[in-house]
């Protein structure tokens, strides 16, 4: 396999063509925008927290296909999760796309981002929801307006 | 020797000609990169609008200085001294023969045309921009020749007003005649369009704006590889260009400005070289064009820039032009018949720059996979975020030419771009 069919693997392809929970979410509890101004690409995380336990999560925006990918599949997986699980996966998931380390099984479909670390330019493709997501927790609840 | 007459050129090999008076595959053997490999494939170097490649001659000048003149120019009495300076100002000769400008002290050093734009911005913009007045760019400017005035009409409280352009990126003449007015005080509009490739009618514009008294600074960062420029013939009141556009060294540009209005003008900034005599009373300027020459330059750049200069007089702008155009419009014709692509500025008068869009896959994805087949092109919003938002697009993917491409190189390019389309079925 090449690097580059490592990069754009058929589900990243089908999640940045398709993504899911690709919306805005109207009981958000939470939410942040995000915007990396070398490349253009923006996202906005909305968020419904429930004591401490992710109930709902969804994003908007546009970007490339890693990043498009990225965002839906970390809304996929983060559903239900605990803020403490949250950032045990963001840490493992830097690691996979900085090539620090390989994919642990807890990151389950988000492993596909491993060949992201033999891209160091597409890196903040693929975190940048994540940092969004850490500004949509930080956020103060209920200050969301969905207008 | 480069340059052959159309009966002695036997087209064969690799780099085909296309223009009977220049011979590529010679050229790119002036060009140590072109011996470089990316991921093991030859590099097709296509994003000549960010920088252009340099010549071993550039490259051998600047090992040169630093090897056996090196030291600081104007006022040492020692030989290197001497030699350093002399070189230097032999370069800025150079520069004024390349613009045709009327005399050497017109031409200013300054780092890039960002430090040129706001060097005009700071000193006739602060001298003669009031509340109320108006300074006049275009919708296609890069971002250096937005914000400097951004910010000098938030501080004045003048108003910045912009020429608009029509889909194929071409500038409204008709509209440019009703935005000039008694308040107008100064007009600032590119060349050549690093986003869209658009030349504009720079003689009108100045002409048109002149008819108001207007003075005129072309942002000449494109237009100076590829068009010939004659400051005088345009009547332009400040023209700017950077070195490594233009095959030199990065870290050098040009400002050139009439002298009698470069005259008028208060320095930029304060330091050594640009003074006649300090006291704590008083300090007395220098002449041109050491006012606007603040403290020690890019000396080994500038010297670069002179060689880069040489080289390109050696082909010869016109011959460049010539190739490059049949060039571009190869390319064009090339991507016209790809499905899913859409060219961003399709002016009737272009040069170099080829901007497009794929349906459906960002611009982001097109570069990486280029990259995978060695050729380098730009993505992104090519620092002119208003072009990308009058065309609807988040980035543009842009190949841009120079006279060592090679229509080889653009079926590679075309090659790659299936590849793409392909990836993103």
């Amino acid at each position: 396999m090449s690097y580059l069919d490592d990069l754009y693997q058929e589900i990243i392809l089908d999640h940045s063509k398709k993504p899911r929970n690709f919306k805005e979410l109207s009981d958000a509890n939470h939410k942040a925008d995000g915007y990396n101004p070398l490349c253009g690409d923006k996202v906005s995380v909305y968020l419904k927290l429930e004591d401490g336990f992710v109930e709902d999560i969804s994003f908007m925006g546009s970007g490339c296909a890693i990043s498009t990918a990225s965002a839906s599949l970390m809304t996929q997986t983060l559903k239900g999760k605990s803020l403490g699980e949250i950032e045990t996966l963001f840490k493992n998931f830097h690691n996979l796309v900085t090539g620090k380390s390989s994919a642990s099984t807890e990151l389950g479909k988000l492993a596909v981002f491993h060949g992201v670390s033999q891209f160091p330019v597409r890196v903040k493709c693929a975190t940048l929801v994540w940092h969004t997501l850490q500004a949509a927790i930080k956020s103060k609840p209920e200050t969301v307006s969905t207008e | 020797m480069i340059v052959r007459t159309g009966q002695q050129i036997i087209a064969s090999g690799r780099y085909q000609t296309l223009n009977p008076w220049l011979e590529v595959e010679k050229i790119r053997e002036d060009f140590p990169i072109f011996k470089e490999k990316i991921y093991g494939k030859p590099l097709v170097y296509l994003d000549n609008a960010a920088t252009t490649q340099k010549p071993q001659s550039v490259i051998d000048a600047t090992i040169h200085f630093y090897s056996r003149d090196n030291s600081n120019i104007h006022r040492g009495v020692h030989l290197l001294s001497q030699r350093a300076t002399e070189a230097y100002e032999h370069a800025r000769v150079k520069v004024q023969r390349f613009l045709n400008a009327a005399e050497s002290r017109e031409i200013i050093f300054v780092r890039s045309v960002t430090e040129a734009i706001n060097l005009v911005a700071q000193t006739y913009g602060r001298k003669h921009v009031e509340a109320g007045d108006e300074v006049l760019i275009s919708a296609m400017e890069h971002h250096s020749n937005i914000v400097p005035w951004q910010m000098l009409c938030e501080e004045k409280g003048a108003a910045l007003r912009v020429i608009p352009i029509n889909d194929d990126g071409e500038l409204l003449l008709e509209e440019y005649e009703k935005l000039l007015n008694s308040q107008t005080r100064l007009v600032a509009v590119v060349h050549l369009s690093n986003a869209l490739g658009t030349i504009n009618p720079v003689k009108e514009i100045i002409e048109m704006a002149h008819q108001w008294k207007v003075p005129v600074l072309v942002d000449g960062a494109q237009a100076a590889a590829h068009l010939e420029v004659d400051v005088q013939d345009l009547d332009c009141d400040f023209y700017a260009f950077s070195g490594h556009k233009l095959y030199g060294p990065t870290g050098v540009g040009i400002l050139y400005g009439k002298a009698d209005l470069l005259d008028s003008l208060p320095p930029y900034q304060g330091g050594g070289d640009m003074i006649r005599s300090v006291t704590f009373e008083k300090t007395i300027y220098n002449v041109l064009p050491y006012k606007f020459e603040a403290g020690t330059p890019n000396v080994a750049g500038g010297i670069g820039l002179g060689v880069a200069i040489d080289y390109v007089n050696e082909i010869g702008l016109s011959n460049i032009a010539a190739y490059e155009n049949e060039l571009l419009s190869y390319a064009t014709e090339q991507l016209c018949g790809i499905p899913r692509l859409r060219f961003i500025g399709t002016a009737h008068q272009k040069a170099s720059v080829l901007s497009f869009v794929i349906e459906g896959v960002h611009a982001h994805d097109v570069g990486t996979i280029l990259d995978q087949e060695g050729i380098a092109v730009r993505t992104g919003h090519h620092c002119a975020q208003p072009v990308m938002a009058r065309f609807q697009v988040p980035a543009t993917a842009r190949a841009s030419v120079a006279f060592y491409n090679t229509r080889d190189e653009i079926d590679v390019l075309v090659k790659a771009i299936h590849k793409v389309i392909e990836v993103f079925k």
